[in-house]
Formats: structure tokens, sequence, C-alpha cells
């Protein structure tokens, strides 16, 4: 009998396959946490600030404490995920032996390093990361990511972003898939990636791996939008703690998420949520946290 | 007709198999998919989410009005803790005579797969992904597969629970053999 073997790729991936189909929702606190799951998330990404307080309050952008961390970890029974400023392995370190379910190497943080993402593959915890396009996806996946989500725009409760990369990595597979061998050897060298990875995604004809939607999702209809462009689930940060009803938007959120292509039931789990989060339209922001990490 | 229900979760990655298989199968989200369907795979995914979502979509009952009649059942890692009788957790379906405890390896850093030994499989890959236990089972149940002499995958009559995911992996012995379940 062949031995017991842990944090293989395909044990990293498998937990963001358990996700699909779900909501992952932004908490600061361990009360937001159980509101979280009584909501039927089905897993939290533990943080100090939301996306929106993040871009309100200014000021470099790190990972969370600790004990805050620990406190979600025991309150809940879902996977927590947490943040860590891109490039920076030290605290993924801490994250890791914190004992995360999953770490977020994430823009909406303050970059780390100018050049490099972290190594993924020297970490036994798995890594989800942010993308605009394909070649940002699969460079990702090299360094060693098992899930991907597209960045959007963090916090502004505006999903046009969102949309935008979603479209950009279907559209760029849906190029992929019409290439010959010689055009795909040309494109992994323009992605900066092994061809063997590009291959991969023409055959599947989609990315290898889970791949969420994030950065601006604020209501029902946002999140089902997502859905019926294709991707797996959605992250919710800032929507649903800034927005009046927080309980009653989550569930709704999740609900919207099962039932993405049921016109009748969205409108029922939409109906009288009281006030979304207040949206910033794209012109009016200083910093676009999706050009972080390329 | 084998239903996969759709709530939350890994239900493409049965899909994908069953359409492999060539077996005649639907996604379930309500209660209305589940007519026509002789077995249900409750997919892996988060047991809260799921079991919540049986209750808001209205599933429930209806599933323990036909389990183990006319409707055969898998539950997957999450869809075990839904169908098991005894469980550490508020949602349950109450389906299979188990006692089965949540999380019971650890979290994700715990997460593992092995081969597995078996009098009906041999040579299966066990997947477990944040996995539950069983960790006792009642009179009537069949242990199929055990792993550190723990069991593993077992069943109850028409209805079949695991802690590992198959579905992860390219074998479908396991949906082949609930398959046949259902059609019997």
């Amino acid at each position: 009998m062949k031995e017991e073997k842990k944090a293989t790729f395909k044990v990293k991936a498998g937990l963001a396959q358990m996700l699909k189909g779900g909501v992952i929702m932004d908490v600061v606190t361990p009360e937001q946490a159980k509101i979280a799951e009584n909501a039927g998330a089905c897993a939290v990404m533990a943080l100090e600030r939301v996306p929106s307080d993040i871009r309100k309050d200014g000021g470099v952008a790190r990972m969370s404490d600790p004990k805050m961390i620990k406190g979600i970890m025991k309150a809940v029974t879902i996977p927590v995920m947490a943040k860590v400023r891109i490039g920076h392995f030290v605290e993924a370190q801490i994250l890791e032996a914190l004992g995360v379910d999953y770490i977020d190497e994430s823009e909406v943080l303050t970059p780390a390093d100018y050049d490099a993402h972290i190594d993924k593959t020297k970490f036994n915890v798995p890594f989800v990361c942010g993308c605009r396009n394909l070649g940002e996806a699969l460079r990702r996946i090299y360094e060693g990511a098992a899930m991907i989500r597209t960045k959007g725009e963090a916090g502004t409760g505006n999903i046009v972003e969102a949309v935008k990369h979603i479209k950009t990595v279907n559209e760029e597979i849906e190029i992929l898939k019409k290439l010959d061998a010689k055009k795909v050897e040309m494109a992994a060298n323009e992605f900066r990636v092994p061809d063997s990875l590009l291959r991969e995604t023409k055959k599947l004809g989609r990315l290898p791996v889970v791949n969420f939607a994030a950065g601006g999702i604020a209501t029902p209809a946002d999140a089902a939008l997502c859905m019926q462009l294709g991707v797996d689930g959605v992250f919710v940060g800032s929507g649903i703690f800034k927005s009046k009803n927080p309980e009653k938007r989550a569930k709704a959120i999740v609900e919207a998420v099962t039932n993405y292509n049921d016109a009748k039931k969205l409108a029922e789990v939409s109906e009288d949520l009281g006030e979304a989060m207040a949206g910033i339209e794209m012109a009016e922001i200083d910093i676009k946290l999706s050009e972080r990490g390329v | 007709m084998i239903g996969v229900l759709a709530l939350q979760g890994a239900f493409a990655e049965h899909v994908k198999i069953l359409d492999k298989l060539g077996y005649p199968h639907k996604e379930v989200r309500t209660k209305r998919d589940l007519v026509g369907v002789d077995g249900l795979i409750i997919p892996g995914g988060e047991s809260t989410t799921i079991g919540k979502l049986l209750e808001w979509e209205d599933l429930a009952d209806e599933i323990k009005k036909r389990a183990g009649k006319d409707l055969a059942i898998w539950g997957i890692c999450a869809g075990l803790i839904l169908i098991a009788k005894e469980v550490d957790s508020d949602y349950s379906l109450k389906l299979l005579d188990v006692n089965v405890k949540r999380n019971a390896y650890g979290r994700q850093l715990h997460s593992f797969t092995s081969s597995l030994s078996s009098k009906k499989f041999n040579n299966l890959e066990g997947v477990f992904i944040r996995a539950p236990k069983i960790i006792s089972t009642g009179k009537d149940v069949e242990v199929l597969t055990e792993y550190k002499k723990e069991p593993v995958l077992v069943r109850q009559g028409n209805i079949l629970g695991s802690t590992f995911h198959p579905e992860l992996t390219e074998d479908t012995r396991v949906h082949e053999y609930f398959y046949e379940l259902a059609s019997s």
C-alpha cells in the first residue's frame, strides 16, 4: 500500500473544488465570521479591514494580526482564508504556521516585492491569486497557485472591472483554443510559462484550476452575473458588511450563486435587502489595486 | 436517472464522470428536479452551506421521504455528514446509521491522498480533503473500504457514504457501483 501524501497539488486544488458554487466572504471579527457561516458562506477571508476601508484609510495594508485570525478560526467550522502581501513569503510562512486553510496572495494589500510573487510550490498550504487576464492567471498557477480569482476592483462595489477580467480570461482561452502548436509555443513565451500549461488549458477549454470572481460584487445580481459569465464561485469583500443588512444580503448572495440561472428566484432573493454598500465610479478612484502584481 | 445535488460544492466533477460513463443524469436544485431521479449524489462541499440550502430550497423533506426507498443516496464527505444519523452538526437528514465526526483529520494542512485497501475495490485512490471520520457504524451498515482500519466507504441498503472523493480521480468504479445500487 502506498503511504499517505500531504500537500500535493491534487489536495491543494481539491479544497478549491469543494468551494465551487459558493460564496467566500470577507470578515474582520469572529462575530462577522459567525454571521457569514450562518448565511451559508462556504469559507471566510479573515482580514483587518475590508477593501473599501483600506481604500479610504490609505497607508500600507499588511497581513492581519494572528490573534484576530486565530479568533476567526476558532469561531467557525468552514475553511478560513487570510491575505498576505504580494511577494511577502514570510507573512505566508506565518499564516501557514497558524494553520489557515488557504492563503490569498492579494493585490488588495500593499505589495512587498516589485518583481516577484511568492514561490507557492514551497508551501504546504494552498494559495489563491488574482488575475486580470490569461497570462496573469497562468503565471500564478505556474508559481504554484491552486486556485485563481479574477481581480475586479476591490472595495468599489462596482462590478465593471470584474466583468472585464472574467471576459478577458474567457476570450483569451477562446483564442488559445484556435492556435496551432507553434503559436501555442509563442504564446507560452509571451506569457513566460511552460507550453505544457497552455496545452492543458487549451485541452480543457478553461483554466486548469478553480476560478472565482472577486472585486466589486455588491448584490445578488452581481454574483449571478459573474456565475453566468462562467466563474466557479464568488468572493464578496466589502459588499456584505458595508451594507445595511449584512445577514440578509449575505444569504441572498449565497442563494443567488446557487440559483444563478433562475431569474424568478433571483428576483425573490433580491427583494427588500436594504441599502447596498455605496459604490465608486472607476473614474473617481486614485489607486487601481488590480494593476498590482502582473 | 442519477441526480447530482447542485446547491454548492464539487457537483460538476460528478457530472463529468457520469458523462464519461454514459449514465443518464441531471443536476438537482429544486424539488421539481428530483422527479424521475432514482439515485442522488450529495457531493463534497461545505456541509453547513449545503445543509442550509437544502432547507431554504425546500429539498430536505422530499429527500427524507424517498431516501432508502425509491431513491438511492450517495453522500461524499460533506454529503456523508448531511446523511449521517449522528454527527456534530446541526444539519443532517439522518439517513445512514453511522456516527460521523467532522474535520476529524484536522484542517487543510492535514488533507491527504492514500491508496485504500478494500475487499470490494482493489487499490482505490483515496483523496481526503478536510475529511470527516466514521466513528462507529450501526448493525445494518456494511463497511466496503477502510483506511487504517477505520471505515471510509460504507453501505446500508441503497444508501452509500464515503469520507473520500472518488470524483477527484480517474477511477469510476464507485460511480459504477452506485449506479447499480440506484438501478436495482
